[in-house]
């Protein structure tokens, strides 16, 4: 029998520490939705995806008070887009985008991810369409995110489309520069990305996955920390232990919520996401977490090496509460969405090479980072290049999801608003990279033995 | 069905006879009662038998809320697997 004890545990994490699930996903595969026209491959995707989701939102709200636990947002993930409208006769892709905008509205989700293309390899005529629209779609809609995957462990880097894309981020940036360039906020870079991603704004519903699925992502900075002042000042051994226990039982909840929710829907469930994801805020941070470890605040020499103790106990302790896990599993660091972070760049105490540093180690890479709106094209391609040969050579997943704010510069603060947060614009290291960058071709795939 | 009902707050005369009535009007079978009072801070949980219930989970989980509203404490039902899961392997 539960006892009074175990009772108050579990509902102190709800009430004090922010435990919550960060999100129930539900993939949807387009793939029957291809059409040579696009106002029908259009009507196709909406109908689709209406239908599907229909009590996505209802059930979440449901599970919500059954269980006294909050699920904080319910999205959708569709086959990439650049696939499912590979055969329409058309030369933009943004009607599609507007269309998932109006599905995602329809269903009651905050955001819809899979205007997506995957050519780490080489872009086909669709990839290019899809990758030239997203400037416009990412004006023109509200919940639509965008994600392209640039390199993979196994094809090497395409530096073509990692070219491409410091321009595209540029323009999607200009697009929105009314609204401190929030465009480049629902776009990530990729290498490595994985197919059943139920976070946002990477997620979409890869073509190895089932026609409807229910990926579920769990969070708990807050829990972690707490568990971690009881343990203040202790050996490695019983800090690992103590992340490991804590990811186990808030990972439990999430495994809880995504049976449920696959039951009532009468959806498979596909997995469990083991990410701490942070929020604005106060309790909900990564850096927190640091600073709890023995850091004075993200960044400092040993941050690194916390991140990797976190990321790694997570998972270790997150593996055994469920039956499948995927996604990205990992922590998080971006920057706008942890106030900790954002302290942490104030003071001087974490800048963009670190956090680079910390990317190797954690999933999933730059994320959510103001920069200066006078960045160069070549220089974001720059960066991107360095993020996806970090997950390229380590078998990672690992992300670029910068802002060039337009019109700010370093230490000016941007507001994304709600979950996005705000951020300080950071410094970007501006030694011209142009002649690497405009290169063009491929990076071949590493050698995946002599490891050293 | 089992639920697990959490009353969280300031001690007062007739938390329990509030809830235990409307439990009873509800046909809500009470199967085991705990309670803690710390620095006149009350704290009590019962396990409840929902089968039976004359009104729906999200109904009764309302209904609690708002009865623990009106007395100034805060009443919560839960379904029990969440606790279940997280404690037991």
């Amino acid at each position: 029998m539960i006892s009074l004890v175990e009772v108050q545990e579990t509902n102190k994490m709800i009430r004090e520490m922010n435990l919550d699930v960060r999100t129930i996903t539900m993939g949807i595969s387009l793939m029957d939705c291809a059409h040579s026209d696009l106002k029908t491959f259009n009507q196709n995707v909406y109908d689709k995806i209406t239908r599907s989701a229909e009590k996505l939102v209802k059930t979440g709200e449901d599970l919500e008070k059954q269980f006294g636990v909050p699920i904080v947002n319910k999205r959708i993930s569709v086959t990439p887009i650049a696939i499912a409208a590979g055969s329409v006769h058309t030369d933009t892709y943004v009607p599609v985008a507007e269309a998932l905008d109006r599905a995602a509205k329809e269903v009651g989700v905050n955001f819809i991810g899979g205007f997506s293309a995957l050519v780490q390899k080489g872009c086909t005529k669709g990839d290019r369409i899809l990758i030239d629209s997203i400037p416009e779609a990412l004006a023109v809609t509200e919940r639509v995110c965008s994600s392209v995957n640039v390199g993979s462990s196994r094809s090497g880097i395409n530096m073509d489309a990692v070219k491409l894309m410091g321009d595209i981020i540029l323009q999607t940036a200009e697009r929105t520069k009314d609204r401190d360039s929030i465009g480049c906020a629902k776009l990530v870079v990729f290498c490595n990305a994985v197919e059943d991603n139920p976070f946002m704004a990477g997620a979409f519903h890869g073509v190895g996955e089932r026609e409807c699925v229910i990926n579920v992502g769990v969070s708990g900075p807050g829990v972690i920390k707490r568990a971690l002042e009881e343990v203040k000042g202790q050996d490695f051994e019983t800090l690992c232990e103590t992340i490991k226990r804590t990811a186990f039982k808030v990972t439990r909840v999430g495994q809880l919520v995504a049976q449920e929710a696959s039951k009532r829907m009468g959806v498979p469930f596909g997995i469990i996401d083991l990410s701490l994801a942070p929020t604005p805020l106060i309790g909900d941070s990564i850096a927190e977490i640091f600073q709890v470890m023995g850091l004075e605040e993200a960044g400092a020499p040993g941050t690194t090496a916390a991140l990797a103790i976190l990321n790694d106990n997570v998972k270790k302790g997150g593996v055994m509460a469920s039956s499948y896990v995927g996604g990205l599993s990992g922590a998080f660091i971006p920057v706008s969405e942890d106030h900790g972070m954002i302290q942490a760049v104030q003071r001087g105490a974490l800048t963009l090479e670190k956090l680079e540093a910390m990317t190797c180690v954690c999933s999933v890479g730059l994320d959510m980072i103001a920069i200066p709106g006078s960045t160069s094209k070549e220089t974001l391609s720059g960066i991107i290049a360095d993020e996806a040969a970090i997950g390229m050579v380590n078998n990672k997943t690992t992300a670029v999801r910068v802002i060039p704010v337009i019109g700010k510069d370093v230490g000016e603060m941007v507001e994304f608003g709600g979950l996005l947060g705000y951020a300080p614009v950071m410094a970007v290291n501006s030694f011209n990279c142009a002649g690497f960058v405009n290169r063009g071709g491929r990076i071949p795939a590493p050698i995946h033995s002599f490891k050293n | 069905m089992k639920g697990i009902i959490t009353v969280l707050g300031k001690d007062k005369v007739g938390i329990i006879a509030k809830v235990c009535t409307y439990l009873a009007e509800h046909n809500l079978n009470i199967l085991d009662i705990s309670q803690t009072i710390v620095q006149d801070y009350f704290n009590m949980m019962m396990i409840v038998e929902l089968t039976g219930a004359t009104k729906s989970f999200e109904v009764i989980v309302e209904e609690l809320q708002l009865i623990g509203t009106e007395i100034g404490v805060e009443i919560k039902l839960q379904h029990e697997d969440i606790f279940n899961i997280m404690h037991r392997i």
